[in-house]
């Protein structure tokens, strides 16, 4: 009996987590790229209206001054994440008086991620998370996925175009990489995952943490992302 | 009903009338203390430890309420050995130096308590925290605390110099707290330090028989005593 | 106001330690006081700082503190900072006790980086991290747990200087040069005189040279004062807090002065 009941619940609940990765799956692709100094974080924001306002809904947020993270999926559910963040960095500083390191915010996070898959009152998250930084220690770079689990990587990426994104990624020499040569790298790949055919338009959103940036997460510059872009089409022109 | 007076009772309360001190030098810092432990001007212990371990290469120095300040230390203790297990890496003396402070800034009220904490990390290597009454944080290249140190400030600036190796900076310590012991009711008995290095922690320990003299008055100087050709009055030298 | 931080918000008594000499809890008269058990329930400056001075010149606005903690008489610490850069238009200056300062700096930076990640384009200006404090500061003497500092607000943003002060009542008052404790009985006066009327005019050169004249009437009056100090300046260029300065004194004129009246050697 009990095990029938268990068998129904998971299998209610994978028929629910498909439903949730399907919307990870169609998600615009995120990527993120551990480099030499620093982080770069890109998003492929599909714009499913004309009448959105440019750079609305933002698919990159802040966690803390040197922390950024990027999430695919349901928009809301990253908000969420996001600010839980947030409030874990915060609860981290205000008891060490000292930037959270990368590692913990994320063993919280992965934490209250994994406890929405525990309980049928709740729905897991449905969004895959890249979640970046750079401190004392170097950059660090992990992927905290629904189910809770999360690694640490040199180069991520998240969303529709997720596979032929980490073939490019794992193309590149990432750890010898500059920050600023990541940020020409990562608008290239996002580009050229797009498929222009079958999908809406989209915007490029792109954030760094570097020596540049003083160690602060923050949005690349109007001029770089615009150096990027271009280029970025260049390489796909000559690509094709 | 009788009721307890609080004041009356910490009044009554075993006080560190205290000289203590830690300096830093190039290779790791020195904390020293004297001995003695008072209830009003009764020496209940002169033989006692103000040196107390809170982890591997980080000591605080005591002052203020015994029954505070070991309660406070205790804690700190426990706090030091959690972070460790949970970071897999010993505290930063920078951590728990703010631990103590946020002890004894948010009881301020409560407490009489003032505390240095001194040790050695690999990040920044030797450090010196003072945690006066109030609770604020101050780091120091060297700090005196107690009801002696009052009588020392002017011997410690005139004498300090950056850069000092193990030797030196042991002999000032020694020197300062003979000098505090000899003027203050409340210190005296014998000074026992710590040497603190990444290596490890050696423990010194100068008997109250064996304390560097200074000027101390060659005779007993009055209106009978004849004028004497006052040359063999040596002025304050301060060596061992 | 008093310019002692111990006798903020008590009754006068001049006829014991009018000088200060002593942390009020080592005072031997201080459980005569008849406030004693309101004392011993809030609490009492420490480690305290002394004067801050700031003034409006023409590109902004400059502050000036010394670097002095002082323990009663005690010259305790001798090279803390008590001039703090809150986000990049904003500079704060700290009298009063200086663990209450550090917890305010705490306060603010997590303020400042809550402001951070909202990341919506918008960040705190000195009007509102003024307006913060007072509100801070008011809930606490509400409570009967002040915070036990007079705090200079000093700033500029979207082109529009700005100057505040606040303390531990929660008090607040804007003008165009303003000072805390000893400062604002004895600096006032010279900085009004130099300031106003000139907000618009005064280079960064003059106002510099402006308020290390008043921190040097301040070290020759301010028994708790210190002759190292710290010049913040906030214009469009954003927050700068400068090395510590060592003031130059004289003393030369009174090498012939004899006796206190007749006497001639």
């Amino acid at each position: 009996m009990i095990s029938l009941q268990a068998h129904t619940l998971l299998m209610v609940e994978s028929s629910r987590q498909g439903l949730l990765s399907l919307e990870i799956e169609n998600s615009g692709t995120a990527i993120g790229l551990r480099v030499k100094d620093g982080i770069v974080l890109a998003v492929e924001k599909l714009i499913h209206s004309k009448l959105l306002i440019p750079e609305a809904n933002r698919r990159i947020q802040s966690v803390d001054k040197h922390i950024g993270m990027a999430t695919a999926g349901y928009q809301a559910d990253g908000r969420i994440l996001a600010n839980r963040a947030r409030d874990e960095a915060l609860s981290y500083r205000s008891s060490n008086r000292a930037p959270p390191p990368l590692q913990d915010v994320v063993m919280r996070l992965s934490l209250y991620v994994q406890a929405y898959t525990l309980y049928s009152s709740v729905r897991p998250f449905g969004c895959s998370t890249i979640i970046g930084s750079l401190d004392s220690s170097g950059p660090a770079l992990y992927i905290v996925e629904p189910s809770g689990i999360a690694y640490g990587y040199h180069g991520a990426a998240v969303g529709k175009g997720r596979q032929l994104a980490k073939t490019e990624l794992e193309k590149l020499k990432l750890s010898e990489l500059s920050t600023r040569e990541a940020v020409i790298e990562a608008a290239r790949i996002i580009y050229l995952v797009h498929d222009d055919n079958k999908e809406k338009e989209f915007e490029l959103e792109m954030s760094w943490i570097g020596d540049e940036t003083d160690g602060i997460h923050l949005p690349v510059p109007k001029d770089l992302l615009e150096e990027a872009e271009q280029k970025a089409k260049d390489a796909l022109e000559n690509f094709e | 009903m009788q009721t307890v007076d609080i004041q009356q009772l910490k009044s009554g309360e075993v006080n560190l009338g205290t000289s203590i001190m830690a300096v830093q030098f190039k290779d790791g810092v020195i904390v020293g203390a004297d001995s003695r432990t008072t209830t009003g001007s009764y020496i209940a212990n002169r033989v006692t430890d103000k040196l107390t371990h809170v982890h591997d290469r980080i000591y605080c120095c005591r002052s203020g309420s015994a029954a505070d300040t070991q309660a406070i230390a205790d804690i700190v203790h426990y706090y030091l050995q959690m972070h460790t297990q949970q970071s897999g890496a010993p505290p930063s003396v920078n951590f728990a130096a703010n631990t103590f402070q946020k002890l004894c800034y948010e009881n301020k009220d409560a407490l009489s308590a003032g505390i240095i904490v001194a040790g050695w990390d690999k990040d920044v290597g030797p450090s010196v925290y003072n945690i006066p009454l109030g609770g604020g944080l101050f780091r120091q290249p060297w700090a005196i605390g107690g009801s002696g140190s009052t009588y020392v400030y002017g011997y410690c600036d005139a004498t300090y110099k950056d850069g000092w190796g193990k030797e030196e900076t042991i002999e000032f310590v020694k020197n300062t707290l003979a000098l505090a012991m000899s003027r203050d009711g409340s210190s005296g008995g014998v000074i026992r330090m710590c040497v603190i290095t990444e290596e490890g922690v050696e423990r010194l320990f100068v008997p109250g028989d064996k304390l560097p003299k200074f000027w101390e008055g060659a005779e007993v100087l009055g209106a009978s005593v004849k004028r004497s050709d006052s040359t063999d009055q040596t002025p304050m030298a301060v060596e061992a | 106001m008093d310019h002692f931080p111990t006798s903020w918000g008590r009754p006068r008594n001049e006829a014991y330690d009018a000088f200060n000499t002593y942390p009020l809890h080592q005072r031997p008269n201080h459980s005569k006081d008849v406030f004693a058990d309101g004392v011993q329930r809030t609490q009492q400056p420490i480690v305290t700082g002394t004067s801050v001075l700031a003034l409006t010149y023409k590109d902004g606005i400059m502050m000036a503190a010394d670097n002095l903690a002082s323990y009663g008489s005690l010259a305790r610490f001798k090279s803390i900072q008590r001039l703090h850069a809150v986000g990049n238009s904003t500079v704060l200056g700290a009298s009063g006790d200086m663990s209450d300062y550090q917890y305010i700096q705490t306060l603010l930076d997590e303020l400042v980086i809550d402001e951070f990640t909202a990341n919506d384009k918008h960040d705190l200006g000195p009007a509102e991290i003024h307006e913060y404090l007072s509100r801070v500061l008011y809930s606490r003497r509400s409570k009967m747990n002040p915070l036990w500092n007079s705090l200079l607000v000093g700033g500029k943003k979207n082109g529009k200087r700005f100057l505040a002060y606040v303390d531990l009542l929660g008090t607040t008052y804007s003008a165009s040069t303003i000072a805390t404790g000893y400062g604002a009985h004895i600096a006032i006066p010279l900085l009004r005189k130099a300031i106003e009327g000139r907000e618009n005019t005064l280079t960064e050169a003059e106002a510099r040279s402006i308020l290390t004249e008043a921190m040097r009437v301040l070290f020759y009056r301010d028994a708790r004062s210190l002759d190292k100090f710290q010049i913040a300046t906030v214009n469009d260029e954003g927050v700068s807090i400068s090395e510590t300065i060592t003031l130059e004194t004289a003393w030369g004129f009174a090498e012939g002065i004899r006796g206190y009246g007749a006497q001639t050697q």
